[in-house]
This record gives C-alpha cells, structure tokens and sequence, in this order.
C-alpha cells in the first residue's frame, strides 16, 4: 500500500517536473526568437537619451486652459466607462437569457449560440473593438463608448448567465403554475434574487472600465488617451506630462475608493 | 378582484422615480460621449462598413499570409512570456522586502521604524508600477527604444511586475506565520525561514496566480501591437487602417483561437501545477 502511494506520488512530482521543463523550454525559446534590443535600451548613450527624454516631461503643463481641457477629458473618460457599463449591464442580461438554462423544462435552443457570442465578444479586448468600431462611427468618445459596452457585454453576460442558472427556481415555478408571463416571472421572480450580483458584477466592471477608458482613447477614441497620444506625437512633453498625471490621479482615486468600499462591505 | 387590481405592481411609484432619476444622470453622459447612434447609420458611413464588412468573409488564407500570422501569432505569445519572466524578476524581491512576515524585530513587539519604512517604501513601489497602464509605457517607450518588441516586452515587465508584487506580498503575508516565525526566531536566516516556512504554503497559490497572469499579458501583448511593440497587434493595427477586411477577420480568428487556447492552457497549468 504505501510503496503504491509513493509510486504515484513519484511519477505526479515528475509529471510536474515535465511540466517545469516545458515552461523553462518556453521561456528560453521566447528569448532565443525576439530581437530584443537590450543593448540600446541599457547602453551609456542610450540611457542619457532616456534621461533627456524622461526630463522634457518637467514641468509638467499647468496652465488654466489646458488645465481645463484635461479636465474635461478626464470628464469625458468617466462618461465614457460609466454609459458603456451601463449599456454593458442591459445587453448583458439580455443575451444572459438565453444562455442559460433557467429551468428544467427550459429547451435552451439558444444556449449554444449565445454562449458563443459572449465568448466571442469578451476575447476581443476594449482596444480593438474601438479600432475597428472607428470605421463604423468616426474618431471620438462614441466608438469608445460603444467598445467598452461590447468587451463588457461580454464579460457581464457569462456572469448573470451562471447567475440565473445558480437562482432559486422555486419563486419563477410557483409564479409559473398560475399561468403568470415569462416577463413577469423574470421580474418579479428571478430579477430580485439575481440583482445584488448584477449590481456587484456591474459596478466591479465599471472600475475595470474606468482604467479601460483612460487609455482606450490611444487608438482615436476619445477621453485622455485621445489627448495622450496626440501631445505624445506632437512631442508637446510637457502637455503629455498632464495628461498623464490625470490617469494617474484617476486610476488611484478608482483604486482608493474601490478599496475603502471593499473594507466597508467586509466588515 | 378584477384582473387589472391583480396585475398592479406596488411598488411602481418608487421604480419609475428611480429610474427617472437615472435617466435625469444619465444625461450628462450621453452629451459628454457625444452619443449619437444614429451618425453610424449614415448613408456614407453605411457605405464604407458595409464594404468592411463585405470582406470579412472569406478571411484571407494564402499560405504566405499564414505563415505570417503564425510567426506574429509566436511573437505575441514570446513578448507575453518575455514580459511576464521581467515582471517575475521584479515581483520577487518586492514581494520579499515587503512581506511582513520576514521581519525580525517584529518577532518581539513592533516592528523597528527603518524595515517598516523599508516595507512600506517597497509596497508603494508596486503600486505605482501597477497604477501605470502597459499601454502608456509602451507609447512611451516606443519613442526611446523604437518600434518592436523591447517596448513591449519592458512595459510588461514594468505594469506586471507591479501587479504579482502586490499580489505576491498579499499572499505570503495571508499565510499561517507560525511556522516562519518559529523558524525566524531559532535563528534560521531569512531566506532559510521563507523557502521552509513560507513558500511551502503559499506556492499553489502563487503559482496559480502568475500563470493566470500569463494569461493576460497575452491578451495585453496584442493590445500593445497597436503602439508599435510588434506581433498580432501590430498586423491587426495595419489590417484596419487599410481597410482590408479579409485580412482583419481572419486576424480576428486566430486571436479569439489564441485566446482560447491561452485559457485552457492556463487552467490545464494550473491543475498540474497546483
């Protein structure tokens, strides 16, 4: 019995030896096939230029005007990751639907279907949504908007799928038996108990979002990434330097925050 | 009881308050988004993604373009490992420095000011690391280092080294410190009392993590593609400015396959591993 044990414990500890090995032969290979130019990056002349290059971002641009159209970037970022949630949410719980199975005596045709949609459209990320949806709707905060709400619709919609197949199906059948409508019975019935997820689920994405957003803006959509990568092509550091301490202070007000509330809610 | 009584909802004055009140929030948003729905419907607008969209299908499958995607397809994948093995290298001796478990002179009372200084100086560290996008250390790394995968690969490494170091640190320290501790105060060293106290706990949890985050970096590393760091990104990035649209699709296709393998490939790790 016990040589038994130690034969399966040896061969699982070589099973994850084998498992090392592949990765370490990855990481080697990976190394072996990128022209990684180490040399330029940590060469004596090539850090002077970093030097140089990180000093041009001093002081940062400061002026009233440009203070204000930072300031309304910033704006524009925050509408931006809070409609898309909010698009996010409604399609979500739409396409949740018929990917899940609700009840037992419900067919779920759909499910395949929907399940992949979702899949398809959480795969793609928030950046190159709003690359190709700059095609369809033009540079500005629109695309951008509309990016966030397809990647998030995606990532909401598997979760309140799981969440109305882990529902009570008591209330929805006891609903169902007198000849109550499907709507209603998702109303009243199911709507309540899968709420306290979809509002945690959404507003967890939002903060997601909100850090999406600030950079979704470096492909032409809008809010301060739009104003980082123009300042950066144009190598007005200074203003570049602005920007980029917005996103910063954004990004840790959302972290700030979203900690305080998590501390809260815990206790 | 007629049927109408029976089908009035209580509570309908509070619901449609509320969402009035949304609606009266909402408003403000949709004029700063420049929502405007109806300018994708354009006939222009139609024009031009309609003939996207025709391309789509089928996607473009020549053997010289596949052998293409596949040597992109590589490179995205390298650049996230790549970025992932300098996120590691930085993590670790974050996290170390950072963990209060490792500390001596808080074994008797509190810990001494200059390693609580020292820890929370680390700490910090990681958090600004992290608080910076990848994408913006790429943008702005492609200016010094030029176009291709060195920009990507170190703005990985940067953002994720962050991440698993805070992460990293929240692990050790979430750990039963007895044992560490007891090594500690029998005079094991530091290092001793980590990889026999420490790690052993955490290692499944660690592990788990940072395969979970190769996951995302490979994720990331296409998103990097469209500032210049090389790889899928890069070939999608150039697809869609030139309109090609059967070039796109297929670049798509074999992104969202990437994608999925990535995800089973990093489950599967995290069974054998863990």
């Amino acid at each position: 019995m016990n040589v038994l044990a130690e034969q399966v414990f040896a061969r699982a500890r070589c099973r994850a030896c084998w498992v090392y090995a592949g990765l370490v032969a990855l990481v080697v290979a990976s190394f072996w096939t990128l022209d990684l130019k180490w040399r330029e990056f940590l060469a004596p002349d090539a850090l002077v230029t970093m030097a140089r290059f990180a000093g041009e971002f001093f002081p940062p641009q400061m002026s009233a005007p440009f203070l204000f159209r930072t300031g309304n970037a910033l704006l524009e970022t925050l509408a931006m990751s809070a409609l898309g949630t909010l698009i996010a949410a409604l399609l979500g719980i739409v396409v949740a639907l018929p990917a899940s199975k609700t009840s037992a005596d419900d067919p779920a045709l759909f499910k395949p279907l929907a399940r992949f949609m979702l899949n398809a459209l959480r795969s793609i990320p928030e950046l190159v949504w709003a690359a190709l949806l700059l095609i369809a709707a033009g540079l500005g905060p629109f695309p951008g908007t509309l990016a966030l709400a397809l990647h998030t619709t995606g990532v909401l919609g598997r979760l309140f799928a799981e969440s109305l197949e882990n529902a009570t199906p008591g209330p929805a059948f006891a609903l169902r038996v007198r000849g109550v409508s499907e709507l209603r019975v998702f109303l009243y019935a199911t709507l309540p108990q899968i709420w306290p997820q979809v509002v945690s689920y959404t507003l967890y994405r939002w903060e997601n979002n909100i850090r999406a957003a600030a950079v979704l803006g470096v492909v032409g959509a809008g809010g301060l990434g739009q104003m980082l990568s123009y300042h950066l092509a144009l190598f007005q550091m200074r203003e570049t330097s602005t920007v980029l301490l917005a996103m910063i202070i954004l990004v840790a007000l959302v972290d700030a925050l979203s900690y305080v509330a998590r501390q809260r809610l815990s206790r | 009881m007629t049927a109408v009584a029976a089908s009035y909802d209580p509570a309908w004055r509070g619901r449609v308050g509320v969402l009035l009140l949304a609606a009266v929030l909402l408003w403000p948003a949709l004029v700063w988004t420049e929502f405007k729905p109806w300018e994708v419907f354009d006939a222009q607008s139609l024009k031009s993604t309609g003939r996207f969209l025709r391309d789509f299908v089928p996607p473009r499958h020549d053997p010289e373009f596949l052998h293409l995607m596949l040597l992109q397809t590589w490179r995205t994948v390298a650049i996230a490992t790549d970025g992932l093995v300098l996120a590691f290298l930085v993590a670790v001796p974050l996290a170390l420095v950072s963990s209060a478990q490792m500390s001596i002179s808080s074994l008797s009372g509190r810990m001494a000011r200059g390693p609580y200084a020292l820890r929370q100086t680390a700490r910090w560290a990681a958090i600004v690391l992290r608080s910076i996008p990848e994408l913006v250390w790429a943008l702005l790394l492609v200016r010094v280092v030029g176009l291709g995968p060195t920009a990507g690969v170190i703005a990985i490494g940067i953002t994720y080294g962050g991440m698993l170091g805070k992460v990293y640190a929240e692990i050790l320290e979430s750990g039963e410190a007895a044992g560490t501790q007891a090594l500690l105060r029998n005079g094991a060293g530091r290092l001793q009392a980590f990889f026999y106290g420490t790690l052993p706990q955490c290692s499944t949890e660690l592990v788990g993590y940072t395969v979970y985050r190769w996951e995302c970096a490979i994720r990331s590393s296409v998103v990097l593609g469209f500032v210049g760091a090389g790889g899928l990104g890069q070939e999608l990035d150039n697809a869609t400015k030139m309109f090609a649209g059967a070039e796109v699709s297929a670049i798509l296709i074999i992104f969202i396959a990437l994608v999925a393998i990535a995800d089973r490939m990093s489950a599967w790790l995290r069974k054998e591993l863990g």
